[in-house]
């Protein structure tokens, strides 16, 4: 998994509520049996027409956002399936950062497992980060997670939280699996444990 | 004396592995459920890292999501749909994992297959690569939905990263009114608590109308719990949950069944228990419910009228629901009533089961679908769910109204397989989501219960079932 240390980049406003898996990547794109290539397809329904021609009004279409790092969006990001396609999708067109009031529990797990950062913050905050995005290129924003500071285009600063484990793995880019595999002795006697107290599992 | 715990406290102790000084905790995963659609790289993770499955004796694995329902005696036409199920069955060959492929009558919805192999047992942990896991939640279990990175650790380590969650009660109190159903129940709570009511939480159902319900009833309230933003629900297992899940294939048998019934006994919340948050319902003045936007928390009651997102004072949650009801071609104070229906359209791992099919057929006995409907479709939640409903020859009831029979699986739930909704299309759907674009690219979803979708299709257009006649 790629490191998250500091980033600055470029911010996109999307500020719809409840923007759910399906509308990050629709289902047809859950057939491919990889985790790259589905950047081209990141939010492909508001994005194309039905044609395949780019709608030039949708954000990341717009030539200041083509390139965009950071995207700053509306409550309850994520909501609806498990996919994990939404934060592949999401990393493969190059957004590293998620920022929104709220995020659905799934979609929040997921993204620490790709090296993407989702970061919450208030509802003011939400506006303030909307308002800078909306500069387009002319404003980028630095995601310093060594600090957990959001620094925006005109020396703003937003703190955020982020739980210590998470962010020590984002940090280093650990891999869950190796660190659970290092507690086997732990499984070991839970297993030996259960077969007693739970035989019929 | 101890503590008093609450249903998922007690699992959750009982499946706590190891416990860091941040909270951060090690789960046991007892039963891993596993379909086509978010495997493949989970499999491929392993065999990078030269990775074996620790217990494929705990994995079932089953494809649903892409399979079609017509007749597949002669495979799958769709090249991408063909290989991921082609991936999945020798993934499980190469890990040795039990699977159930496409012409096996135990395939199904994994949701629904679960419960049915007796594999969905009280008291555990399971998981899937699919949200609405939390279905299983309906016997006792813990249940919820992991990413792919997670199916893969859960593949290799029998356990899962996690933190717990907060606890949530929603009560239901009072009868059900005799045409409102487990779908409504799930409908009128997300409503209320909205899409992200439940984040962070894990809901334990409780009150007399949940316990009325039969197990397929719960399942249904079980499985929507996600979409009120809570990864898990769950109810406390009696003796209906008991009675559904023996003899089933999997379910322990003789000595072993009476160990865990001893067990089971004990899973429940005890009194005093705390709760964060507790939600109530007033099962008893339950109407029907129909969604009318593009989350399911835009729901209203079947006789309410299509709301005025200018009445909404946030900017961006205004905007969003102008958007909903543009998507969906509607107006404010609009008519639920007065909307004319393109298709319907029965099944999912919501209300894919026998009883949800009994209560259709019930209903259109004797009948017609309108004429103005493109098609309506049935799609069975699994194959002996199929099997069961031709017994009963409920398969000819449907028929004869004019609906389509199906072989089953996702279907048009999510639109992977060719079942998908034409741009524009409205369709009356007992699935989970109306998200834009979930039933096929522009089509218009309206969820109900199968009662609902059932005279809908009899009337070509949403009816108050309280007053309808067919």
């Amino acid at each position: 998994m790629q490191k998250f240390d500091v980033i600055n980049g470029v911010a996109a406003p999307l500020n719809i509520v409840n923007i759910d898996t399906d509308m990050i990547i629709p289902k047809q794109f859950l057939k491919t049996i990889k985790r790259t290539g589905l950047g081209k397809s990141l939010f492909f329904e508001m994005r194309y027409t039905q044609d395949g021609k780019e709608i030039g009004d949708f954000v990341l279409n717009q030539q200041a956002y083509r390139k965009a790092q950071i995207l700053v969006a509306g409550d309850n990001f994520g909501c609806g399936s498990s996919r994990e396609h939404a934060p592949w999708a999401l990393l493969d067109f190059g957004i590293r950062c998620v920022i929104s009031t709220s995020f659905a529990d799934i979609f929040y797990n997921n993204c620490f497992k790709n090296g993407i950062l989702p970061i919450k913050v208030s509802p003011e905050d939400l506006k303030k980060l909307l308002d800078d995005a909306e500069r387009g290129s002319n404003a980028t924003m630095t995601i310093d997670l060594p600090n957990q500071e959001i620094r925006g285009p005109d020396g703003g600063k937003i703190t955020f939280d982020i739980d210590p484990f998470r962010k020590h793995c984002l940090l280093n880019g650990l891999d869950d699996i190796g660190l659970t595999l290092e507690k086997a002795a732990a499984i070991d006697t839970f297993e030996k444990k259960n077969a007693e107290s739970h035989s019929w599992l | 004396m101890a503590k008093p715990r609450t249903l998922y406290d007690k699992i959750w102790d009982d499946h706590l592995v190891d416990e860091a000084a941040d909270g951060t905790c090690l789960l046991y995963i007892d039963r891993h459920l596993v379909h086509e659609v978010t495997s493949p790289q989970a499999f491929e993770g392993l065999r990078m890292t030269g990775r074996k499955v620790r217990h494929p004796e705990k994995t079932l694995a089953v494809v649903d999501h892409n399979v079609p329902t017509t007749d597949r005696s002669k495979g799958i036409a769709e090249e991408e749909s063909r290989i991921q199920v082609e991936t999945l069955a020798q993934n499980a060959k190469d890990f040795g994992i039990d699977y159930f492929h496409e012409r096996d009558k135990r395939q199904g919805i994994v949701h629904v297959v679960g419960p049915e192999q007796g594999f969905t047992l009280p008291g555990t942990t399971i998981v899937c690569g699919d949200s609405h896991t939390s279905t299983h939640g309906a016997f006792g279990a813990l249940a919820h939905g992991i990413g792919t990175s997670e199916v893969e650790h859960v593949l290799a380590t029998q356990t899962l990263i996690q933190k717990k969650a907060k606890n949530m009660k929603v009560q239901v109190d009072g009868k059900l009114p005799k045409h409102s159903t487990a779908k409504d129940i799930i409908l009128a709570i997300i409503g209320d608590i909205g899409t992200a009511g439940g984040t962070g939480s894990v809901i334990e159902f409780a009150g007399e109308a949940i316990r009325d319900l039969s197990m397929e009833g719960r399942m249904t309230v079980c499985n929507m719990t996600i979409e009120g933003g809570a990864r898990a629900g769950m109810i406390a297992p009696d003796e209906k949950a008991f009675a559904y899940l023996k003899d089933r294939p999997r379910s322990p048998k003789g000595a072993a069944w009476d160990a865990a019934r001893r067990y089971w006994d004990t899973l429940h919340s005890d009194d005093g228990a705390h709760f964060d948050r507790i939600v109530t319902l007033d099962g008893a003045n339950l109407p029907p419910i129909v969604s009318w936007g593009t989350s399911p928390e835009d729901v209203m009651a079947i006789t309410s009228l299509v709301p005025d997102p200018d009445k909404i004072a946030d900017e961006g949650k205004r905007q969003s629901k102008w958007r909903a009801l543009d998507y969906m071609g509607l107006k404010p104070g609009q008519k639920m009533t007065d909307v004319e229906l393109d298709v319907v359209w029965i099944g999912s791992c919501t209300n894919g089961r026998i009883e949800d099919l009994r209560n259709v057929a019930q209903m259109v006995q004797g009948k017609k679908i309108a004429g103005n409907l493109a098609y309506a479709m049935i799609v069975p939640g699994s194959g002996l769910v199929k099997e069961q409903a031709e017994a009963e020859g409920l398969d000819k009831i449907f028929q004869a109204a004019g609906f389509e029979w199906r072989e089953p699986g996702c279907s048009m739930c999510l639109g992977m397989n060719p079942d998908q909704l034409k741009p524009g299309q409205r369709c009356a759907s007992t699935s989970n989501r109306n998200f834009e674009g979930r039933q096929g690219y522009k089509g218009r979803t309206h969820l109900v219960s199968p009662q609902m979708a059932a005279a809908a299709a009899l009337a070509g257009r949403f009816v108050d079932i309280r007053n309808f006649a067919g």
